[in-house]
């Protein structure tokens, strides 16, 4: 039987729309403002393309980083009843809603150049990570990785384990059952969480600023340089923006099936 | 209906006559009063707004303090501050070009540079050329940031060419990159190192390669306060509040 659409209550279509009208306003103020016959000029401009270049390398490094230390996190959380495995996936999620200003306190109290850990890292490796690119990476890591994990959590609860057990009878080692049986068959929910944490780092700006600073070519991110030329240069700030709102709706697209069934 | 018009007409007429003179001169100030103020005069605004408090009981006065750059953008965006006081002139200009801003802006303070270094000085800096030194991590104020132009000025100056480890937001974040030992130095304002009260060391920059900043104040066109705000403005310049301010560092203007 066909499901009947209703209309909904006057007051319910008025506030539901004024909620959309919220959504789209600001995208429309941002578009109206849009110096489109400068856009050439503003993106190419050194600040901008410093910032494209880094923004692009920070966030597939911090995707990557997602992708190795989070996939095992995965697999642990999923495949394994480790006690206070709960606590560690609260922990793990905890960036999420963890204010990412607050994410860069911390980061820099932990791994600064006077932080818990990252003192050690100075005076025996002579590394220090504030203000460096691994800095940014950093943070953009620490606030986007509890996507990937989330998502490839999910995606290994609902595989049925018979597959790994199959997979085991017939000889296959652990290793090989996850490379050739269980990776293939959670592929999609790798690409969608690895999507999600690229979008989610290439916006980062809170925990980056203050755990990284703020160098052109260096650790000046796109929302960090959006910031910054926002004082100067509003058309390089339009233009910055525009990419990242591009690239937001690509995502937003090429997600639609797998996070948003119409 | 026609008469009726009219009556209402006048009563809305009287009602604004009578609503005139709160915002007029030579009413008490009240209501609220938001300042946006260069992250430099944080301190000594603070405590001119508790001053202020005590002498307008019915004014609750609020701040934003922030880059003068970040406040002249929000300020022509149409943000609703009453006051703009800046830590330069090009900033303030920037909202009056703009018709945010009424002129004439009015200097009120002025004030130097310092170097900022971590309590103790242990890299012993003495100067602005031992910034230079390698391995040294120098933190500025960003470009547009009043603070990172007066220090690019200085440096100009000493004939000094430094590449900064970064360039932070404002003078605070600045000087706070110092205060937590993620820097060794920064250049920032005298009175930021003084309002640090020893969690920083400061190190003194010679008038020769010096900048003098000076700090210009004006009333925001759109304020719904305006008497509020011209009362903020006589009351920074007044005896207490220059005293106030020459407590924190500041110069008089």
């Amino acid at each position: 039987m066909r499901h009947r659409r209703r209309r909904p209550p006057v007051a319910v279509a008025v506030l539901a729309a004024v909620a959309v009208a919220f959504f789209v306003v600001p995208l429309v103020g941002l578009l109206q403002r849009a110096p489109w016959s400068e856009l050439a000029g503003d993106l190419t401009d050194p600040v901008v393309r410093d910032a494209l270049r880094l923004s692009i390398v920070c966030s597939v490094g911090a995707t990557a980083l997602a992708f190795v230390l989070g996939l095992p996190l995965a697999w642990v959380l999923a495949r394994t009843d480790l006690p206070g495995r709960r606590l560690v996936r609260a922990l793990v999620l905890l960036p999420m809603v963890l204010p990412p200003v607050v994410g860069g306190v911390a980061l820099l109290l932990a791994f600064g150049r006077r932080g818990l850990v990252g003192q050690y890292l100075d005076d025996w490796f002579g590394i220090t990570l504030p203000f460096t690119t691994w800095g940014a990476i950093l943070a953009e890591a620490f606030v986007a990785m509890p996507f990937f994990v989330i998502v490839v959590e999910a995606g290994l609860r609902s595989l049925d384990t018979r597959y790994e057990e199959a997979a085991a009878t017939l000889g296959a080692r652990r290793f090989t059952t996850f490379r050739r049986v269980v990776l293939p068959l959670i592929a999609p929910s790798v690409i969608a969480g690895a999507a999600l944490t690229w979008a989610r780092a290439l916006g980062e700006f809170g925990a980056t600023i203050l755990f990284a600073g703020n160098l052109q070519g260096k650790t000046q991110t796109m929302p960090l340089a959006i910031f910054v030329e926002l004082q100067t240069n509003l058309g390089g700030a339009i233009a910055l923006s525009l990419v990242l709102l591009a690239v937001s709706i690509v995502v937003l697209v090429s997600l639609r099936d797998r996070w948003f069934p119409a | 209906m026609k008469r009726a018009f009219v009556a209402l007409t006048a009563v809305a007429l009287l009602l604004f006559a009578a609503a005139q003179p709160a915002t007029a001169g030579g009413q008490k100030p009240s209501g609220d009063l938001t300042v946006f103020a260069a992250a430099s005069l944080t301190e000594s605004f603070d405590a001119i707004g508790k001053q202020f408090e005590k002498k307008y009981p019915d004014v609750n006065v609020k701040f934003n303090y922030d880059a003068s750059s970040n406040l002249a953008t929000q300020i022509n965006q149409g943000a609703p501050a009453d006051v703009f006081a800046s830590a330069d002139q090009d900033n303030l200009q920037k909202t009056i070009d703009a018709g945010t801003v009424t002129p004439p802006p009015e200097v009120f303070a002025k004030n130097r540079l310092e170097i900022a270094v971590e309590k103790g000085n242990p890299k012993k800096i003495k100067n602005l050329a031992d910034l230079e030194k390698s391995g040294l991590v120098v933190v500025l104020c960003d470009d547009p940031v009043p603070c990172g132009k007066y220090a690019a000025q200085s440096l100009q100056k000493a004939g000094v060419n430094i590449t900064p480890a970064s360039k932070e937001e404002n003078a605070k974040a600045t000087l706070s990159k110092v205060s937590i030992g993620e820097a060794d130095a920064s250049i920032v304002y005298v009175t930021d190192v003084k309002a640090a009260k020893g969690s920083t060391g400061g190190v003194r920059i010679p008038d020769n390669v010096n900048v003098v900043a000076s700090y210009p104040m004006g009333v925001v066109t759109q304020s719904q306060n305006q008497t509020a705000a011209k009362a903020w403005e006589q009351y920074v310049l007044s005896k207490a509040g220059q005293k106030t301010l020459r407590k924190f560092g500041f110069l008089p203007p």
